[in-house]
């Protein structure tokens, strides 16, 4: 039997859930419009051949996510997202992680170097993928213009130390980063390190003020150098927050669209080196209309990023790590 | 270990440098192929010139309108929304909460193709209200200052409510000034995220009149194609109302993120 908590009898409670409800209208309204109703929607459309071009909406069951599934663009798509998770997360967490730890301690000019590490954050990711497109351009970017000056010392000392033995031990080929596939990934692994590395800091700062003092006082007093405090203290007890940013990394690497679509104007990079989820979901729905099929391929993404929330949850509730 | 962090920051801080020296190069001193860091003479015309080749008032003046209306209405929405969740009891407060909360690990993405549709069917493509009305209640928002909100002594409502101040009125006299600090946060990063959005206003727009700043440097590049030093001024110009604000309010924002460890 249902039992009614004695609350819910009283005058005051529905009042009170009336003001309530008052209360929420704009938000609930809102959400229900642009949140509830098309994630419901676009469950149901990803069941359809659904052109916006037609009147009527063909049932079309599984075959849209078959599709998907056995397109090469599609798989193409996952393996880059794949490949840039695995360039761009470890490193940008580890550099996050020693940028956090050498500013931590009480050292003049912290603020400015915060700031500096933090700025490429909060730039638009249009503008900077702008800068961005101009320092890979082949011959008058900063990066070929750098390491062309880099090889040309190299070489010069290796000559030098060897009495002329060995010249042009590295022959520069001025490689075209943005039209030669095999740089892509590679490309937009250093602007989203670059630009969350300074995030990445933040948060680890945050988590480094929640270790004890004493536990490094006391181990200095063991004789521990920096470096023990360092992999037995610190790295141990900030892993929640490694956890923490790498669950968050990968959910935002696998909606890379922006920084494709800026610095190759509008393509997936060259054969489709670039193609992201995202990209494959903007392509089919507002270069070729098909928004069930787009709406399958959305679903997919959300199937993918649920897997990690939930990891990220489950973990969160468990409180990794903290041993004894 | 200064050396390290000093080096750190200068290559953080280059591709700033590039872009500013850059935009204030002459013609032939963008296409050097060996390194100048400063031009000869500086261009600040380039500025001029790039701010006339394309509509740059126009889509400033919709960034602005659209940023500071997106971020007024979701402040004011996720207040009333957040005080209802942390001081009321009503009837089906937890489900709805779990509801909202849900939202939150759906990505924008599946939501973009059924809400494309919406606004064709609502006739409002290439208008201010798409790109302003979908935008003006964000969950995070709302759990940030529900969060804020709670933790305000609970004793104090009561005492306020018994003294025959209305609900309504103890919002707006008390929480709201006691919650300053959560208040400027969800502003600020709902501020910086209108401002830089970009897939939602390509999509929204056909024409350069409602085009925001991101959106119109995408099509600027496509008009004046090469010209870096034009581009740069450009990128420049489109940054620096974003990277002023965070100068200004650096620790809020540096704050906001330890808080919440959220991408705004």
């Amino acid at each position: 039997m249902l039992r009614i908590p004695a609350q819910m009898k009283t005058k005051k409670y529905w009042k009170e859930t009336l003001e309530a409800y008052l209360y929420l209208l704009p938000a609930f309204t809102i959400l229900g419009l642009f949140s509830f109703y098309p994630v419901v929607k676009s469950v149901y459309m990803s069941f359809f051949d659904w052109s916006l071009l037609r009147d009527t909406q063909y049932f079309v069951g599984w075959e849209n996510y078959e599709k998907i599934i056995g397109d090469p663009v599609f798989r193409r798509a996952i393996m880059n997202t794949a490949r840039y998770v695995i360039g761009y997360v470890p490193i940008s967490i580890a550099l996050g992680l020693i940028v956090a730890v050498l500013l931590n301690s009480k050292i003049r000019f912290r603020g400015p170097l915060r700031v500096a590490f933090f700025l490429p954050w909060v730039t638009s990711s249009v503008a900077i993928s702008m800068v961005w497109r101009w320092i890979y351009n082949q011959h008058y970017g900063l990066l070929n213009m750098m390491l062309a000056g880099l090889a040309n010392a190299v070489n010069t000392v290796v000559e030098f130390v060897s009495f002329g033995h060995l010249s042009e031990v590295w022959q520069f080929s001025n490689p075209n980063w943005l039209m030669e596939p095999q740089w892509t990934i590679i490309n937009l692994v250093i602007i989203a390190v670059w630009q969350s590395l300074g995030y990445n800091m933040v948060i680890f700062l945050a988590g480094l003020q929640n270790i004890p003092h004493e536990l490094y006082e006391a181990a200095e007093v063991d004789g521990a150098s920096p470096w023990q405090s360092f992999w037995k203290i610190t790295l141990p007890l900030i892993s929640p927050t490694t956890f923490f940013i790498s669950i968050i990394s990968i959910i935002g690497a696998f909606k890379l669209f922006t920084e494709v679509y800026v610095l190759y104007t509008g393509r997936p990079g060259p054969v489709n080196s670039g193609m992201t989820i995202v990209y494959y979901v903007y392509r089919n729905a507002f270069e070729r209309y098909r928004m069930g099929y787009a709406s399958a391929a959305a679903y997919i993404l959300f199937a993918i990023i649920f897997v990690f929330t939930l990891v990220q949850m489950r973990a969160s509730k468990r409180r990794i790590h903290y041993g004894s | 270990m200064y050396a390290v962090l000093i080096a750190g920051a200068l290559v953080m801080m280059l591709p700033f440098v590039w872009m500013v020296t850059s935009s204030i190069k002459a013609p032939h001193e963008i296409t050097l192929r060996t390194i100048q860091w400063l031009p000869a003479v500086p261009q600040w015309e380039n500025y001029k010139v790039a701010w006339e080749a394309a509509p740059f008032d126009i889509y400033f003046k919709n960034s602005f309108i659209i940023a500071l209306t997106v971020m007024g209405l979701d402040v004011v929405f996720s207040a009333l929304a957040a005080y209802a969740f942390a001081k009321l009891n009503f009837f089906g407060k937890n489900f709805l909460f779990l509801l909202f909360l849900g939202t939150m690990m759906i990505p924008g993405e599946v939501m973009l193709i059924p809400n494309y549709i919406t606004m064709v069917n609502f006739g409002w493509i290439d208008t201010y209200a798409s790109l302003i009305v979908p935008w003006t209640v964000s969950v995070f928002s709302i759990f940030l200052l529900r969060q804020f909100f709670l933790s305000i002594p609970n004793e104090l409502f009561e005492a306020a409510i018994l003294d025959g101040c209305g609900k309504f009125a103890y919002l707006i006299k008390v929480m709201l000034p006691l919650s300053k600090p959560a208040l400027v946060t969800v502003m600020l990063f709902k501020f910086i995220g209108s401002w830089n959005s970009f897939l939602w206003v390509l999509i929204m727009t056909n024409t350069p009149a409602m085009r925001t700043i991101p959106v119109g440097l995408t099509y600027f590049v496509s008009d004046v194609g090469a010209y870096y030093n034009y581009l740069m001024a450009a990128s420049t110009f489109a940054m620096a109302p974003i990277l002023i604000l965070f100068l200004l309010l650096q620790k809020q924002f540096i704050q906001g993120i330890a808080r919440t460890g959220l991408k705004g």
